[in-house]
């Protein structure tokens, strides 16, 4: 087992809590996630993985426990973090009634690139995704699919440490999913850090380690591979459906790494 | 600084975009507030018109029927020529075909000649609250003019009575005041140049409050606020950046609004409309302020609207904006000095209706200023990236 | 029965969950009968009076002293010329001036006309045109005791008035029926339409339609709530109404609410009839706003004198169902009337309110299949 410095982390995570009123949405989760690496953040719905990554983005206040993202403290410099971080969120992505081009100018423009760098980012975007020809098309009439993939592609746009991604294949057919997950693949080569929160279990093998949270916590953690070992099961998918009962992981809550 | 404005301007055109594609946004600024002002400038009138009006005459001599024509002729009211009963002229109040009821007792002329004083009953229905006063207001008047007419040709020696219309001569050795009356401002004291202004005021104020808080509310329901929220966009340029393209929106809507006032209600435009523009330009800054504090206490675009409909009528309804300020008790008009409406109103009709120049609006003015300081501080500090 | 009344509480749980709007709600009909009550004014009182008295005498002085003692004025600036009035209008600091002539002793004396000038603020025309008739009278008081010596050239014609209906000219009396007609229309229209479409947009309309739950089932749950609702602010607004205001009810109370109910189900059938025509909440909220509130505000006799209206607007009143409402209950409040005199807006109203439900029926159903 490596030991890793802190600079070759993203992102740390210690006993990080977030309480509503009398309910605990985050319990006490601990991870470290390397640069460049490709970390899955799996759990079923409500298990609290949009919570924590609301926490990591700097949108959310923790109730205890710390964190440091891109080198930046959660608590005291959290709009810090922002100009290091991209987000592609699960309810929106683009504004839908404007243009492709807008919305690249939009995020540009706030991220405070160039003129020029825009252009030029936005270009080799569009170029790579084939969307050129759509570049004036109002988002909303573009398909899903499409959309999606434009829309971490936006988020890559001011070239970010961590990108952040909350369940971006959602309601997408498999043959675009696995382009996503090539696009990630890319970044990630590039040495941008991927956080990506997914219910489908099937995605874990693309990731280099995953975490699975169960009911606020942490119930698994470390490469696929050596997890499906570990447990001895041919599927995430069926290490999951196991943590999941209720006798299941809440007892176990160990990170692994 | 750069930065700063780069950021504003980035958002702030995506913003502009965002209600030019809007439809509905569109008709709600720029057709609704014409609209209003057309049907409301039109309804939203307190003048007097023919007041109807039915006369009991039980003394029917030459000095009743004489004051009775001077009501006819005063051409503020239509009267029932009928003679009626007291039960009749009752009935007549009740029902509400007459707004008032004229009574002459039988000895009227006699007590005039014998004693130089004589009374009749006015009935006024009095439901109509103001008007009531001002119909009153008339008839004292006509009955102060009659009496000086009557006495002046009513001789105690000669005890005989002349009623005519014309006006007295002028007798020599009696004091007398002549009054000319001058009613400045509004000379035709015509209404809707009292209303225009003020509703037009309130238009777009109910734009610039309304929909910034609409909007911004619309966003934390829809999500795409945490869109924002994630970028380092500081609170004071995303601020600076909702609020401009409203800001210039509502300007716009003013210069709509001023040419419908002049072209349709012929509304004076007395004082510098560069220095209305001006004012106008502070004032809004206020009321985008408030909308976006309503924005922050609320979570649904339903309570958007609920909280700022709510807040404006206070504003509105203490605004002299209807009714002057100084009929009203004394603690309302104090309570109206914080009222931002107030100060813009009385700002706008001492510029278009009165010509003030910007030393007489400055005290109004300035008070705005502060306003807007305190108001956008709050609200920038109200606003949070992030959620505790 | 049972999912008739599941649906109800869901609606209660809805309605009381919301906080923000139920306050609204509640702090509306308060806040707006105590704003009505002190604010729409046109009292004439404590009038700032200029003076312009290039050559004060006597009786230039004896006036400007029983202005002052007329209780209604109050001199706050006395400047040389006419000129100087300009600016002190138009900040507003003086509503009414005097322009005295010179020799305005020496004429009077002499029994020449000696000249005044009355000069009124006349921005707001009622107001203006008050305080120049305060104004005459003043000085037809001194006319008359100057002449008092010798002959009183003018006879007296005193009038004694009568209010009717409005004896204390409260204005809280004329404005709570009216008040009355917001609140219920807010409630009973601007909510039910909300209501109604806030469940389309999240498409839970659509979880009920295929419920056991008839479509009239559905209306009716959606709706009762909002009814108990508007009674309760209905009860609210008299309440208040009477204990602050001491606004009588001269006729019956149980008329009253009874036309109040009838106004209620008008506004209820409105409301369903904006939210089957729309998708939106704002398009609702608008359609609400410009077809319900606008008219009452303007239209019903509320504020505004339906005399005072231009001819047009005369004749649109009359589809505007609260302007019979108003009527209603200014009658039975302030004239202690019944349904001998009220029978035919009565069954104006009543009728209004059969068509509109009978259309309301309709056209939810129609949309619904």
């Amino acid at each position: 087992m490596t030991t890793t410095t802190t600079d070759q982390l993203a992102i740390e995570v210690r006993d990080l809590t977030r309480i509503f009123g009398r309910f605990t949405a985050v319990d006490h989760i601990s991870f470290d996630v390397r640069r460049g690496e490709v970390f899955g953040f799996l759990g079923a719905n409500g298990a609290g993985k949009t919570t924590a990554i609301r926490m990591l983005t700097g949108l959310l206040a923790p109730s205890s426990g710390s964190a440091r993202v891109a080198g930046h403290d959660v608590y005291t410099e959290s709009e810090a973090i922002k100009s290091d971080i991209g987000y592609m969120s699960q309810r929106f992505s683009l504004y839908e009634d404007l243009t492709v081009r807008e919305n690249i100018n939009l995020y540009g423009g706030i991220y405070d690139l160039s003129d020029s760098e825009i252009r030029t980012r936005a270009h080799r975007m569009l170029d790579r995704l084939g969307l050129e020809h759509a570049a004036g098309e109002l988002v909303g009439s573009i398909p899903l699919g499409w959309k999606q993939k434009l829309a971490f592609s936006v988020a890559l746009l001011h070239e970010p440490q961590i990108v952040f991604l909350d369940e971006p294949t959602s309601g997408v057919d498999p043959i675009t999913r696995r382009q996503f997950w090539e696009l990630i693949y890319n970044a990630a080569q590039s040495g941008t850090t991927v956080l990506v929160t997914t219910h489908y279990m099937d995605e874990a093998e693309y990731c280099d380690r995953i975490s699975i949270m169960v009911a606020g916590r942490i119930a698994a953690m470390g490469t696929p591979a050596g997890l499906k070992e570990e447990s001895g099961v041919e599927s995430i998918d069926e290490l999951f459906v196991r943590l999941a009962r209720p006798d299941g992981a809440a007892a176990r809550g160990g990170a692994e790494s | 600084m750069r930065r700063f404005l780069r950021r504003v301007r980035s958002l702030a055109r995506a913003e502009v975009l965002h209600v030019v594609r809007d439809r509905t946004t569109m008709a709600q600024i720029i057709i609704m507030p014409l609209v209003q002002l057309l049907i409301l400038s039109n309804a939203a009138t307190f003048q007097i018109r023919n007041t109807p009006m039915t006369v009991v005459d039980l003394d029917r001599t030459m000095t009743s029927r004489g004051l009775i024509q001077r009501f006819v002729a005063s051409g503020h009211f239509d009267v029932d020529g009928r003679m009626t009963s007291p039960a009749q002229g009752n009935e007549a109040l009740v029902r509400g075909t007459a707004t008032m009821v004229l009574t002459i007792p039988d000895n009227f002329e006699e007590s005039l000649v014998r004693t130089r004083q004589g009374s009749v009953q006015i009935d006024l229905n009095a439901e109509k609250g103001s008007a009531a006063g001002v119909v009153q207001s008339y008839t004292s008047q006509i009955l102060a003019a009659y009496g000086r007419d009557v006495g002046t040709e009513l001789r105690p020696t000669t005890g005989s009575v002349r009623a005519w219309m014309a006006e007295p001569p002028p007798i020599p050795g009696v004091p007398r005041i002549d009054t000319r009356y001058q009613n400045w401002f509004n000379p035709t004291l015509n209404y809707k140049h009292y209303m225009v202004p003020g509703i037009l005021v309130a238009l777009v104020t109910m734009i610039g409050t309304l929909l910034t808080a609409q909007n911004i509310a619309r966003e934390k329901e829809i999500g795409t606020l945490e869109q924002l929220n994630v970028t380092p966009i500081s609170r004071a340029q995303f601020i600076t950046a909702k609020l401009l393209p409203y800001w210039m929106l509502a300007l716009l809507d003013l210069s709509l609004g001023l040419v419908v006032a002049k072209l349709v209600f012929h509304v004076p435009m007395e004082g510098s409309l560069v220095l209305l523009f001006g004012c106008a330009a502070v004032y809004l800054v206020v009321a985008l302020g408030i909308g976006l504090w309503i924005s922050t206490i609320v979570e649904t675009q339903q309570q958007a609207m609920f909280v700022s409909f709510f807040v404006m009528m206070i504003y509105l309804l203490m605004s002299g904006l209807f009714t002057p300020i100084d009929s009203m008790p004394h603690w309302v008009q104090v309570a109206s000095q914080f009222n931002p409406v107030r100060h813009f109103v009385t700002v706008a009709r001492a510029i278009l209706i009165k010509g003030a120049g910007l030393a007489e609006v400055a005290k109004p003015m300035l008070i705005l200023v502060v306003f807007g300081a305190v108001v956008l501080t709050l609200a920038i500090r109200q606003h949070s990236k992030r959620t505790a | 029965m049972k999912a008739l009344r599941g649906l109800l509480r869901k609606e209660m749980y809805h309605i009381l969950r919301d906080r923000r709007t139920l306050v609204v709600i509640l702090m509306l009909p308060v806040v707006q009968v105590v704003l009505f009550g002190y604010s729409i004014r046109t009292d004439v009182r404590d009038v700032r009076l200029a003076i312009v008295d290039p050559v004060p005498d006597h009786a230039t002085l004896e006036l400007r002293n029983r202005f002052t003692a007329a209780g209604v004025f109050e001199i706050v600036a006395v400047v040389p010329r006419t000129d100087d009035l300009d600016p002190l209008f138009q900040r507003g600091e003086v509503q009414q001036a005097i322009v005295f002539e010179p020799g305005f002793a020496d004429k009077l004396l002499s029994g020449e006309a000696a000249g005044l000038l009355l000069i009124s603020d006349a921005t707001e025309p009622n107001t203006g045109s008050a305080r120049q008739m305060y104004a005459r009278a003043v000085l037809d008081a001194y006319e008359r005791d100057l002449a008092a010596g010798g002959q009183s050239m003018a006879v007296r014609i005193v009038p004694q008035v009568r209010m009717r209906f409005n004896p204390t000219q409260e204005s809280s009396n004329l404005f709570v029926p009216g008040l009355m007609a917001m609140v219920l229309t807010i409630i009973s229209a601007l909510m039910t339409a909300l209501s109604i479409t806030r469940e389309k947009e999240t498409g839970t309309m659509e979880a009920l339609l295929v419920s056991p739950l008839r479509p009239v089932q559905i209306i009716v749950g959606k709706v009762a709530p909002y009814l108990v609702i508007g009674f309760i602010s209905v009860l609210l607004v008299l309440l208040e109404a009477r204990l602050i205001f001491h606004v009588p009810i001269e006729g019956s109370v149980s008329l009253l609410l009874f036309e109040g109910l009838l106004f209620i189900l008008v506004s209820l059938a409105l409301g369903i009839l904006i939210s089957a025509r729309t998708s939106s909440q704002r398009v609702a909220m608008m359609a609400a706003l410009v077809g319900t509130m606008l008219p009452n505000q303007l239209l019903s006799g509320f504020v505004f004198p339906i005399e005072s209206l231009p001819r047009v607007l005369q004749l649109v009143s009359n589809i505007v169902p609260a302007r019979w409402f108003v009527a209603i209950a200014r009658g039975i409040m302030l004239k202690g009337v019944g349904l001998t005199y009220l029978w035919r807006e009565t069954l104006i109203l009543a009728a209004m309110a059969f068509i509109l439900l009978a259309l309301s029926a309709r056209s939810f159903h129609v949309r619904l299949e």
